[in-house]
């Protein structure tokens, strides 16, 4: 029973939210990591485009809501959604037309391009706070739990309750459809493939004909759709708010590099080890120690590592000792 | 520099538009603008030796700005003794313990054979050494909390002179910047970014958490001035040869004496922007400074000539970043106090970008050139926004919501407004105002 109890508490408190947190973060880390590969830089303003995909959704959410549809049990901003990585493709598209392709003909060095990218983060950055505004922004509806704590401890007969939210339901679901779609565009449809062949050798693709601009716009479309996807689903989950969204960047290319840049596959492990190390070391253990020790060893503190204040600093030192014994990270990335 | 007549233009244009606020809005906001002007110069200057000298991407400035500040409490607080004695040995033995543990560590794995052994030992050896360092220090930590935590709560400092502080954040800052160096340098250029953001969050993380430090969040005030260079205006208030000399004057004794207090601080700033600028144009121009941009322009050509390009580097991250320590802890000086959680990245790190960008990297000249005028934009952007908002909402009905909307807004008009510089700069003349010779 004790040990039914632990495995119970380490999913509710760890588990379940680390694998929701995980996939958000996987799905921001590919944008990065695809962006890496076929522009080659790092791009600043990934973070604010995902608070603008949000926003967008959020903004259609509310008038859907106030027209009075509803998704039932599922929250409105799925049905949303669409619009926001819509209007998120036009923006991206757009800035690719003003601000990246310059510096692309021009050749420039990725460092320029990435205080380019800084440039275009403070710009979004405005534009979402002075649409929306600085504040913490709740958009989430429908209903709030697939499992309820006090329902699940009435059915199972244990002293743990575990809760399964809504939003860790579709942000995992979504997850792993977006992932199955993404890699089958990349694997096995010929603009994928040419998006791949431009990310391994940009000069041998060019002589065999595929056209850069083309991939270029097919990668801001996808990066577009997963930076709202990643946006939507870490504000149902958690709450919107642009500050939050600007500090993800650190954990979305920790992951990224931690996986190895360029590397799509990579980005979705590093994101999950990051999430995971991040949950882990941040929580107090002292629940599930309770029921796993005989009573003689009960720890008498919380048994947490870090405070969770500190979740940054997990994800950085994640990072650091990836860059120090493994610098092209886990899976083999690019290292220019 | 060729002290050519554009360039000079371009610094009395700055003057000029601090007399017109002191002309039009106050004397006192001009002052402000003025000397946070001077240091937001010294920080860029720092920036422009790493990226315009050798082309590091450093964005963590606003973690050695922190630092900086940090140095000013720690230096220049009264120590809070019943604090100190009550755990502030633990607290010692327990930082020297952590740190033990990793020098030991690194020493560790230098003397043992790579392999499965050294592996488990690194992590025995880091596993134990932690526990040990909790197991010492948060008692410690609990202790100095507990003493008196609405006012103080934390060890305080050494209760020395805050000039002091000045130095010792460019020490703080140039330490933290060698440990990050020595891991993220020599590795692509893109991971010295992501190291320094890291680490800049994790020092203003610290700062406003670890109570015992700096009071977290509930920021220490009433850091001592640099007396008597810089008096209190209370007391000049009180002293009868300031009054007169006010009165004659024809000035009122109370905006006098504030005033007083700026111009000091201006002289202090302007003495220390000199220095740094001075030694700055210095090393450029010496066989150092032609090295450091042989290196950043062809790193390759200049490895081949014999030259330790990561030690180089590292070098001038180091120097970089201790001077934003400086000047962070020169803004807490003048603030008189810290609080961490004013530490924006936007605000301490990308917008020192935009200045050395705007201004011309690799001149200095153009680094403090870009730190006024850009520190005056950011000022200024937002009465002139509120002014310009009033003037387009003006055809609109009172009360109608994109109108309440559009005037709430206008505070994140700066970002947008330094975003839109930072681009057109960029595309248009990416040698920023006063270029690179």
């Amino acid at each position: 029973m004790d040990l039914l109890n632990a495995i119970v508490a380490l999913s509710n408190f760890v588990l379940i939210p680390a694998i929701a947190y995980g996939s958000q973060l996987a799905l921001g880390a590919l944008g990065v990591t695809l962006i890496y590969g076929i522009l080659r830089f790092s791009n600043f303003a990934h973070g604010d485009t995902m608070a603008f995909g949000a926003m967008v959704t959020i903004l259609f959410t509310w008038w859907f809501q106030s027209m009075g549809i509803h998704l039932g049990p599922l929250p409105t901003a799925l049905l949303a959604l669409p619009f926001g990585i819509a209007a998120t493709m036009l923006l991206l598209l757009g800035t690719d037309r003003l601000v990246y392709r310059f510096y692309r003909e021009k050749k420039a060095a990725p460092v320029i391009l990435v205080i380019v990218s800084m440039g275009v983060m403070f710009i979004m950055n405005g534009l979402v706070r002075f649409i929306i505004g600085p504040e913490d922004q709740k958009f989430a509806d429908g209903a709030r739990f697939i499992i309820k704590a006090r329902e699940f401890k009435a059915w199972s007969g244990l002293s743990e309750g575990l809760a399964f939210k809504t939003s860790q339901a579709i942000t995992i679901v979504t997850a792993v459809v977006v992932v199955a779609l993404l890699f089958w565009f990349l694997n096995k449809t010929r603009t994928g493939k040419s998006m791949r062949a431009f990310s391994d050798n940009e000069d041998l693709a060019l002589l065999s004909g595929i056209n850069p601009e083309k991939v270029v716009t097919y990668t801001w479309l996808i990066v577009a759709a997963l930076a709202t996807i990643a946006g939507v689903l870490y504000g149902l989950d958690k709450s919107f708010k642009p500050f939050t969204y600007f500090q993800l960047l650190l954990p979305i290319f920790a992951s990224a590099i931690v996986g190895g840049l360029g590397n799509p596959l990579g980005a979705i492990a590093g994101g999950f080890v990051i999430a995971f190390s991040e949950v882990t070391i941040t929580y107090a253990w002292r629940k599930v120690l309770l029921y796993l020790l005989p009573d003689n060893l009960e720890p008498s503190g919380l048994v947490q590592l870090l405070s969770t204040d500190y979740k940054f600093a997990v994800s950085f030192a994640i990072l650091i000792i990836v860059l120090l014994f493994k610098p092209t990270g886990l899976f083999k990335g690019k290292s220019i | 520099m060729s002290m050519n007549w554009k360039n000079i233009g371009l610094f009395v244009t700055f003057f000029v538009l601090v007399l017109v606020v002191g002309y039009t809005q106050s004397w006192n906001t001009a002052l402000v603008i003025f000397n946070m002007g001077l240091i937001s110069a010294i920080l860029s200057l720092g920036v422009n030796l790493q990226w315009g000298y050798a082309g590091l991407f450093n964005i963590g400035v606003m973690g050695f700005v922190a630092l900086g500040g940090l140095a000013a409490v720690l230096v220049a607080m009264p120590p809070t003794m019943e604090a100190v004695n009550a755990g502030g040995l633990r607290i010692l033995i327990g930082l020297a313990m952590g740190a033990l543990t990793i020098v030991g560590t690194i020493q560790m794995r230098k003397r043992m054979a790579p392999g499965r052994a050294r592996a488990i030992a690194t992590v025995v050896v880091l596993v134990v050494g932690f526990f040990i360092y909790r197991a010492i220090f948060d008692p410690g930590v609990a202790a100095v909390e507990a003493v008196n935590p609405a006012s103080t709560g934390y060890l305080g400092g050494l209760g020395l002179p805050v000039l002091l502080s000045w130095p010792v954040g460019g020490l703080l800052a140039a330490a933290a910047a060698w440990v990050i160096g020595k891991t993220a340098l020599g590795l692509r250029s893109d991971y010295l970014a992501i190291a320094t953001l890291g680490i800049a969050e994790i020092i203003v993380a610290v700062m406003k958490n670890e109570d015992w430090l700096d009071r977290g969040v509930k920021n220490v005030i009433g850091i001592p001035r640099p007396a008597p260079l810089i008096p209190y205006e209370v007391d000049l208030q009180n002293s009868q040869s300031f009054v007169d000399s006010a009165t004659s004057l024809g000035l009122d004794p109370v905006i006098a004496s504030t005033l007083y207090v700026k111009l000091g601080y201006s002289i202090l700033f302007a003495i220390v922007l000199i220095v740094i600028l001075l030694l700055a144009q210095l090393a450029l121009k010496s066989p150092w400074g032609r090295m450091m941009r042989a290196i950043r322009d062809n790193e390759t050509a200049a490895e081949a000539m014999g030259k330790d390009v990561t030690a180089r580097h590292l070098q001038i991250f180091v120097l970089g970043s201790a001077i934003c320590g400086i000047a962070g802890a020169m803004m807490a000086t003048l603030d008189g106090q810290l609080i961490a959680s004013s530490y924006q990245p936007l605000r301490f790190t990308f917008l020192i970008w935009v200045m050395v960008i705007v201004g011309g990297s690799g001149n200095n000249w153009g680094a403090v050139l870009g730190g006024f005028l850009i520190w005056f934009l950011w000022v200024e952007v937002e009465p002139i926004g509120t002014q310009l908002m009033n003037f387009i909402t003006s055809p609109m009905a009172d009360g109608y919501w994109l109108k309440e909307h559009l005037l709430k807004s206008v505070a994140h008009m700066r970002l947008l407004t330094m975003g839109l510089i930072l681009l057109l700069v960029l595309r248009f003349s990416p040698r920023g105002l006063i270029p690179e010779k």
